[in-house]
């Protein structure tokens, strides 16, 4: 089947049978490798890519149910160079290790700081507690989001006096 | 954070809470996992396992599989030819036990739900899947034995897993020292328990993968495989020799791995199967495992019940300790399949002072998952029987648990201590240095205990409240050696080539601080940390029992040590000097007369590389205590952990980033035991947790409250490092710190806690039968 749809900000347009999943497609046909599988039945998180700005499990998702839609991956959220905030904070707060859970953690992190840019720290870790790590204990990772947190809603304060603001999170 | 004495490698970089050089690339998406990896003409391969735990195969159908388009082949143990290929133990080996080795593939007979019977590999993922759902196996079932039978009971000869044999126990080994039996004889007070830890698994969030594909040079054929880990020159010799060409025709890779945690790397059925397959088809094969088989096929862990007996004068010195373990290894002895069996022997004596032990272990197979080690091996289990069981003699003898504790603990003028031999293999093992009581007294502090015992075993707001304390023994470290390579670049930095593996543990950022200080260099004049590839050195041993740090990182010492050597030579002959005339000063070399070259003009004489390695057959061992207050509640069984406080001393503390990382993660793992983590098998030997919703583990949300505190006042005295290995220290005392709080806080309602997992049902099917006895 043909599909059609914006990943990372561009138009792609895939031939994929009915049966493959976005993971799959994201991996195997568009070579987006940071988008990874850990457990292909919805518990483990990884796979988390976000669909016209929601957190998706991309496992559960068929390729061909991304008609139309914008879909942002891990790559996607990174610059061009170095880290975008929210990385750097992870990095920082050392809160990856074997760094497979990684993609799924500030996908799923970006969402929710995209739409609540407030979020409190018992909000993120109900949140994040829908993806599994199984090397860092979790501690570190709500850190990382909180720290982000603070310093994106720092410089969106300073942004929003300026006649350029932006509310993206993690420009 | 400082240590006591300066300190031979003392530098600017080891002891930094210096970012890891791993996190660009993987918080980027530009990590390289084995399912990320392809090659052209790659196909894709598919196990098709056993469903039943016990049977034996009459008829393989594979018709109708093979008519499914864009099947290339399926292997079954007739393609590869019998007897096919087993897999030998690589730790512990025991030639009483190479009869119950795993074939390669199953032959005739399926012992486990999971067991490769047939490898079919067409041109799709997808398609394999397809094909391998039509081969129709016929199996004629035998009776399935899912627990051990210490006293044979219930047993019939079609329940031995192995013909010929006389029981499913092929072995019991024994941990000793000193005259327990004599001392029990004699003890004025003893006290026994029964107690149990249950069945789970290392579960790394990447499952396994391997891709092959072989080449042929004028040498003969090649094989290279990727998504080798952990041990790949351990792996490569056997490989080798199953496959029948020299091992030096094959080169194993590592890329980036999704965790190993001790499950991951070491040599299964498709490690054999993948290149196999690829040789007869002369074509890329790729597997990747998905969580379903990763659960049925992974090695499992833990699985252990012990009858653990205490003897001690009304005062609480341990005079001496003994029991009977029973470990449930599953269908076959695996690689490391003994190990844990050994260590739930062996350290059974955690950091206590005691001169007399005997404790048997019972090995048993049964129609389950095989066992290997997982993070603690045998120390989780042996540490909660332990401590448990301290914590009753105490109660017994009206004596405070700390104090206890204190008065039996290691004292530094008692070092090196022998820990108990363990029989048949014999050799020593010796705790190296430290001062055991200084980590308790740390932690009451940290904790608070003195404040929080006025909570200890109250109910408030509804909840139950208790506190707890234990004390554990962390090994690393383990020998025989470890090689490193160290090779000057051509702009002037210098590539660190290591026979160390790469798990996820930030071992690159760690060897880079280390070669850095090693050589009197920034960070950035280090290239590269190649790991994991039989390609980088002669002779590797690989990461497991926390020893990459000690065994890589001191070779890698001694390794810079010799390329300074060579790079004075060769500046000295740039500066016209004699090499003893020569001073390196970071990137630079400088002569007496302050004449001075730079590494990069050192380099452009040609290629300087030095090769060496790190020999010790005695381990280092780090030490702690864990402290911790929970609350239950009564009326559902759940559990909340409200403080947890970690206190290690590692000799060295290399990062304490990652040092602190690799607690925390430990501790949570171990919380997941305590709590959740569950391989539920029914009476027929099939897995009931077969999926990530039935096997719960630790998420965000569970343990949110953990205090860690690394020491480094004793540092090994069996390293240039001084570093202990620190890797499965966080995880090994949390069963019985989390069970001894819990019967503390649940000690006025009369609940006795002997097993694992403490999930909401079992305590509250103890708490309602405490409170229907108390009805009575």
């Amino acid at each position: 089947m043909q599909v059609h749809f914006r990943v990372n900000g561009s138009a792609v347009e895939v031939q994929t049978e009915a049966r493959t999943t976005l993971a799959d497609c994201l991996r195997h046909e568009l070579g987006l490798t940071g988008t990874h599988v850990g457990c292909e039945h919805g518990v483990c998180g990884a796979c988390t890519v976000i669909v016209d700005g929601a957190a998706v499990r991309s496992c559960l998702m068929l390729a061909v149910q991304a008609t139309g839609t914008n879909v942002v991956t891990v790559e996607g959220l990174s610059p061009p160079e170095g880290l975008s905030p929210l990385q750097a904070a992870f990095r920082q707060h050392h809160a990856l290790q074997c760094g497979f859970c990684t993609p799924g953690m500030l996908t799923t992190a970006h969402a929710l700081l995209a739409t609540e840019p407030d979020a409190s720290e018992a909000r993120i870790r109900d949140v994040l507690s829908g993806n599994l790590c199984r090397c860092t204990g979790y501690i570190p990772i709500v850190q990382a989001v909180l720290s982000a947190r603070d310093a994106l809603f720092k410089a969106n304060a300073v942004a929003s006096d300026t006649p350029t603001a932006t509310t993206s999170p993690a420009a | 954070m400082h240590h006591s004495h300066p300190h031979p490698t003392d530098g600017a970089q080891i002891g930094q809470p210096v970012e890891r050089v791993e996190d660009l690339r993987l918080l980027r998406g530009e990590g390289s996992y084995l399912d990320d990896l392809s090659r052209p003409g790659m196909l894709h391969a598919c196990v098709v396992r056993s469903p039943l735990a016990h049977g034996l195969i009459t008829a393989i159908d594979l018709t109708d599989a093979r008519s499914v388009p864009g099947v290339h082949a399926i292997f079954t143990a007739d393609d590869i030819g019998v007897p096919v290929p087993v897999i030998p133990m690589r730790l512990d080996v025991l030639e009483a036990l190479h009869a119950f080795e795993q074939p390669v593939i199953a032959q005739d007979r399926v012992r486990y739900v999971g067991e490769p019977v047939a490898l079919v590999v067409a041109d799709s993922q997808a398609i394999a899947e397809d094909a391998a759902d039509r081969v129709r196996l016929d199996i004629t079932p035998l009776p399935v034995v899912t627990e051990p039978s210490p006293s044979g009971a219930g047993l019939v000869p079609a329940s031995l897993l192995f013909e010929g044999t006389a029981s499913n126990n092929p072995l019991t080994l024994s941990a000793v020292k000193g005259d327990a039996a004599a001392a029990f004889a004699t003890a004025p007070y003893s006290r026994s328990e029964r107690m149990a830890v249950q069945r789970h698994a290392a579960m790394p969030l990447e499952a396994r993968g391997l891709l092959a594909f072989w080449s042929g040079t004028e040498c003969g054929e090649r094989l290279t495989m990727l998504g080798a880990c952990k041990v790949p020159h351990a792996n490569r010799r056997v490989l080798a020799t199953q496959l029948g060409i020299d091992p030096s025709a094959i080169d194993l890779e590592e890329g980036d791995v999704g965790g190993g945690f001790g499950a991951r790397g070491e040599f299964y059925p498709e490690d054999f199967l993948i290149p196999f397959a690829a040789r007869a088809l002369g074509r890329p094969v790729k597997w990747v495992e998905d969580r379903r088989e990763h659960l049925l096929a992974t090695n499992h862990a833990r699985d252990a019940r012990c009858e653990l007996e205490v003897a001690c004068t009304l005062d609480g010195r341990i005079l001496a300790l003994r029991g009977t373990a029973h470990t449930n290894l599953g269908a076959y002895i695996r690689t490391n399949g003994v190990t844990p069996s050994r260590n739930i022997a062996q350290v059974g004596v955690g950091p206590y002072r005691i001169e007399h032990v005997q404790i048997d272990v019972a090995v048993h197979l049964s129609n389950k998952t095989p066992v290997g080690t997982y993070r603690g091996p045998g120390r989780f289990e042996t540490d909660f029987f332990r401590e448990r069981l301290f914590d009753l003699v105490a109660d017994d003898l009206g004596l405070d648990r700390v104090e206890f504790r204190r008065r039996n603990l290691v004292q530094p003028a008692d070092m090196p201590w022998a820990l108990p031999a363990v029989m048949p293999w014999g050799g020593d093992s010796e705790c190296d240095s430290g001062n055991y009581a200084s980590t308790l007294e740390r932690a009451l502090m940290e904790f608070d205990w003195a404040g929080k015992s006025a909570l200890n075993g109250r109910q408030i707001e509804g909840r139950w409240h208790g506190i707890a304390l234990g004390c554990y023994l962390e090994g690393g470290a383990s020998g025989p050696r470890e090689g490193a390579r160290l090779a000057l670049e051509p702009d002037g930095r210098v590539a660190v080539y290591t026979g160390s593996s790469s798990i996820g543990q930030g071992l690159e950022t760690v060897f880079t601080q280390i070669a850095a200080d090693a050589m009197g260099v920034p960070l950035a004049a280090i290239a590269g940390i190649h790991h994991g590839s039989t390609r980088f050195v002669k002779e590797g041993f690989g990461a497991y029992s926390s020893r990459s740090t000690v065994m890589g990182g001191s070779a890698i010492v001694g390794t810079a040590t010799k390329l300074k050597d060579k790079i004075r030579d060769a500046a000295a002959g740039l500066l016209g000097c004699t090499p003893d005339e020569v001073t390196l000063l970071g990137t630079g070399a400088e002569d007496t007369r302050g004449q001075s070259v730079t590494l990069a003009q050192i380099a452009a004489l040609g290629p300087i590389e030095a090769e060496g390695s790190f020999s010790s057959n005695r381990r280092t061992y780090s030490y702690g205590a864990h402290a911790c207050h929970v609350a239950v509640d009564p009326g559902t069984g759940a559990v909340e952990v409200i403080d947890y406080v970690a206190v290690e001393d590692v000799g060295r503390i290399i990062n304490p980033l990652t040092l602190h990382g690799q607690a925390t993660g430990a501790i949570v793992q171990g919380l997941g035991g305590a709590f959740m983590e569950h391989l539920v098998h029914d009476d027929e030997g099939q897995l009931l947790t077969a999926s990530l919703a039935d096997y719960l583990l630790p998420s965000a949300n569970d343990f949110p409250s953990i205090r860690v505190f690394a020491l480094e006042e004793h540092p090994s005295p069996n390293n240039p490092l001084g570093a202990k290995g620190a890797g499965e220290g966080g995880i090994i005392p949390v069963g019985g710190v989390i069970a001894n709080a819990v019967a503390a806080a649940l000690r006025p309602l009369g609940v006795q806690i002997t097993e694992l997992p403490l999930s909401p049902s079992h305590l509250w099917t103890l708490i309602a039968s405490a409170g229907a006895v108390a009805r009575e």
